[in-house]
């Protein structure tokens, strides 16, 4: 077990985990703060006799891993703010054809350009609503590497359930900063493997039509179901339709299946929220300082509590109201102008309850900044 | 062996798949193929057709094959 | 098996325009594949978007259909996570080296075993006939009314340069030409790229004055010639027909394949 334990980069951590789910294919493209995993894959991969490949661009990246998904392999790509923004057209390839991959975007400060060596969550909304047209994301985070592990093997396991692309959301301080990691022993974590059809050669195959169960089992490129795939409506065989009633069909499956399972897709931690009279809401590294507030307040006696939310996408709206039932107050702590605050306002039945504690100067935000926002709150100043 | 002349059996034409272009009409070098009133291609004079197939080749809509007796076209 | 076997015939007639240069492409592909002898199940084509992409929905092999200029992207994570697949890359014009053209190169500079087929119809038909980087100076389209002052790239040599080990031009007419190219293309072991040039009757012919689809073949017919001919030195604007390179270099995932055992090695 001793032999388990790291000291590593979140970017690193990310990267065992996606070994661990059993990636065998990575395709990236440089950018900070991001480059560390695209350095790891390009390390370990071959070593397990896995690929990885530089591509030329992050468009690229994604649309190769799309690819690689196709032929039967678990699949990853990296990137960061603008090679985010580039992926958005492979992103919805990937949510309109239902290939299963994992798309990492390591937070930085934006728009353009922006802060590239500097902590930001402003991606928030870009990860739900960066492609265009009606769809459902999972977007998943983490605040310490043991959670990284965790959340990137279930981003994994998310991706091969609901055949769909899963966005791990972390942010440069994750990426970054080193910390204690235990690697699992195999079997510690279930891993979902690829559902692959049990429709014998010569049969119809229908790479479309999902089971009872809403999944759709897959078949190999190179297998010996031969099928299409298109960014195209399609019908349940692939092939581009009009039909509306096929068009509508596959866009109700395409959110449904989403939306229909959040409850099974969240996943959250909670600390002293029983009696909390202040809820904090926080995700990714700014739920680091918002514990360690919760925590000193709660010494003192203080009724703080903190939820923290490792799915944003779909937003769990029943448990952010369940959980700020009581609350007089509730803020929400991220590094941005209010994303996810956004979402809160929405799920609560007291919005004008809500309030901000952010940063978005590429500072990171300390357990201070929220103090100033508390006392501000209590009607105490700053 | 003296390379045997190949014999027609017929024209075989997907009309549904024709779209009338001319391709096949216009490179034939007997001038065995026309086309209809529906802008089909038929074999106007198929005793003229030295089983080239420069029109099979050529057909963007696969609408046409050549058959010979010694064999199906490929 | 006949050339029928290998395509999804509920799907046709297809939905190309009367002419359209692209179905003598897939007639010519379909018959390279049954010459090989390949299993439907070893190919993978992949496409991009515009006319020149539906052609992967018509063949009966492992088809995916990308996004536009995106298809060399997807069939190197194709190629490379299982490289014993036949990869084929159909492209427009447009497609292949305008919203592509950084894949393009990167695929040829890698020297992937993969076959770009560059359907070159100096035009783009899906949207209405706009002029491509193929177009050149002097034609007309619907987005040049008056005269296109963009130049064109040269396929072969731009092929030639970025690295591609396997480098040929024919057009629609020499059909026969056009299926032994594809043969050897996809039995390279490398980045190989067929420029075929292929008539759009519908736009760049009508916008150009070109005649009927038959007239614009006459057009490849005559102004074309084999590379090095005599016709060339008298007459140097016919555009050469051939295979321009053939080389034998390190095959990208034969290569990978090197790296991993590297790996493998340096961990027992």
């Amino acid at each position: 077990m001793d032999g388990n334990i790291k000291f590593v980069q979140g970017n690193e951590a990310c990267v065992e985990a996606a070994l661990y789910a059993g990636l065998d294919f990575f395709a990236g493209y440089p950018i900070t703060p991001s480059t560390e995993i695209a350095e790891h894959m390009s390390y370990r991969l071959p070593q397990i006799g896995g690929k990885f490949i530089q591509m030329e661009d992050e468009i690229s990246s994604i649309c190769a891993i799309i690819g690689a998904s196709l032929t039967g392999h678990k699949v990853m790509t990296a990137t960061s703010g603008p090679g985010f923004s580039l992926m958005q057209e492979g992103l919805g390839y990937a949510i309109m054809a239902e290939i299963p991959c994992v798309i990492v975007n390591v937070m930085r400060g934006g728009p353009s350009t922006g802060l590239p060596t500097c902590p930001s969550q402003g991606d928030v909304y870009q990860a739900r609503w960066g492609a265009h047209g009606d769809h459902a994301i999972i977007a998943l985070t983490a605040s310490n590497h043991q959670d990284a592990f965790n959340i990137t093997v279930d981003a994994f396991n998310m991706a091969e359930t609901y055949r769909t692309p899963v966005i791990l959301l972390f942010d440069e301080v994750i990426g970054h900063m080193r910390e204690r990691l235990t690697i699992p022993e195999p079997g510690d974590i279930p891993v979902v493997d690829r559902l692959r059809t049990s429709v014998k050669a010569g049969i119809d195959y229908h790479p479309y039509l999902p089971r009872e169960d809403g999944r759709l089992p897959m078949s190999d490129f190179g297998g010996q179901h031969r099928y299409n795939v298109t960014g195209l409506a399609h019908d349940m065989w692939g092939f581009p339709s009009s039909n509306p009633g096929v068009v509508h069909g596959l866009l109700r499956h395409l959110v449904d299946k989403i939306k229909n399972n959040v409850d099974t897709i969240t996943r959250y931690k909670e600390y002293y929220l029983e009696d909390a009279r202040t809820v904090l809401i926080s995700y990714g590294s700014s739920a680091r300082s918002a514990l360690h507030i919760v925590k000193n307040r709660r010494a003192r006696g203080e009724r703080l509590g903190l939820l923290e939310l490792q799915t944003i996408w779909p937003f769990p709206y029943g448990l952010v109201e369940e959980k700020c039932e009581k609350a007089r107050h509730i803020v929400v702590v991220e590094m941005n102008m209010g994303q996810v605050l956004r979402a809160v306002k929405r799920a609560v039945h007291h919005p004008e309850r809500v309030v901000l504690a952010n940063r978005i100067d590429g500072v990171f935000i300390t357990p201070t900044d929220i103090k100033n926002i508390l006392r501000l709150i209590e009607g105490k100043g700053v | 062996m003296a390379k045997q002349k190949r014999q027609l059996k017929e024209h075989r034409i997907e009309r549904s798949w024709c779209k009338g272009c001319g391709i096949c009409v216009h490179f034939c070098p007997t001038k065995s193929l026309e086309l209809d009133e529906e802008e089909k291609v038929y074999a106007a004079r198929p005793q003229d057709c030295i089983c080239c197939r420069q029109c099979e080749i050529r057909c963007p809509d696969l609408a046409v094959e050549v058959l010979t007796e010694e064999g199906d076209s490929k | 098996m006949a050339i029928k076997d290998y395509i999804r015939q509920k799907f046709f007639p297809h939905m190309w325009c009367p002419g359209c240069g692209h179905g003598i492409v897939l007639n010519s592909l379909l018959r390279a594949v049954e010459e090989l002898g390949f299993s439907k199940n070893e190919i993978v084509m992949v496409s991009g978007i515009g006319c020149s992409s539906r052609i992967s929905g018509y063949v009966d092999f492992h088809s995916l259909h990308t996004l536009h200029g995106r298809a060399l992207a997807f069939a190197t994570g194709v190629k490379m996570s299982q490289p014993e697949l036949n990869v084929i890359v159909p492209m427009g014009d447009g497609d292949a080296l305008a919203i592509g053209g950084n894949h393009f190169i990167h695929a040829a500079r890698r020297n992937i075993a993969m076959t770009a087929i560059v359907m070159n119809n100096r035009i783009y038909g899906m949207t209405g006939g706009q002029y491509s980087p193929l177009s050149g100076y002097g034609t007309i389209a619907t987005t040049a009314p008056y005269t296109n002052i963009d130049h064109d790239f040269d396929i072969v040599e731009l092929s030639r340069a970025a690295g591609a080990t396997y480098v040929a031009r024919t057009t629609t007419y020499h059909a026969q030409q056009m299926t032994k190219m594809l043969k050897e293309a996809i039995l390279h072991d490398g980045f190989s790229v067929v420029e075929v040039l292929t008539q759009c009757p519908t736009y760049f012919g009508r916008k150009n004055k070109l005649g009927s689809a038959a007239d614009m073949m006459e057009y490849y017919k005559k102004n074309t010639t084999p590379i090095g001919s005599k016709a060339k030195a008298e007459n140097p604007d016919l555009l050469e027909r051939g295979v321009f390179v053939r080389k034998d270099l390190p095959e990208y995932c034969s290569e990978y394949d090197k790296v991993i055992e590297t790996a493998m090695k340096g961990r027992s």
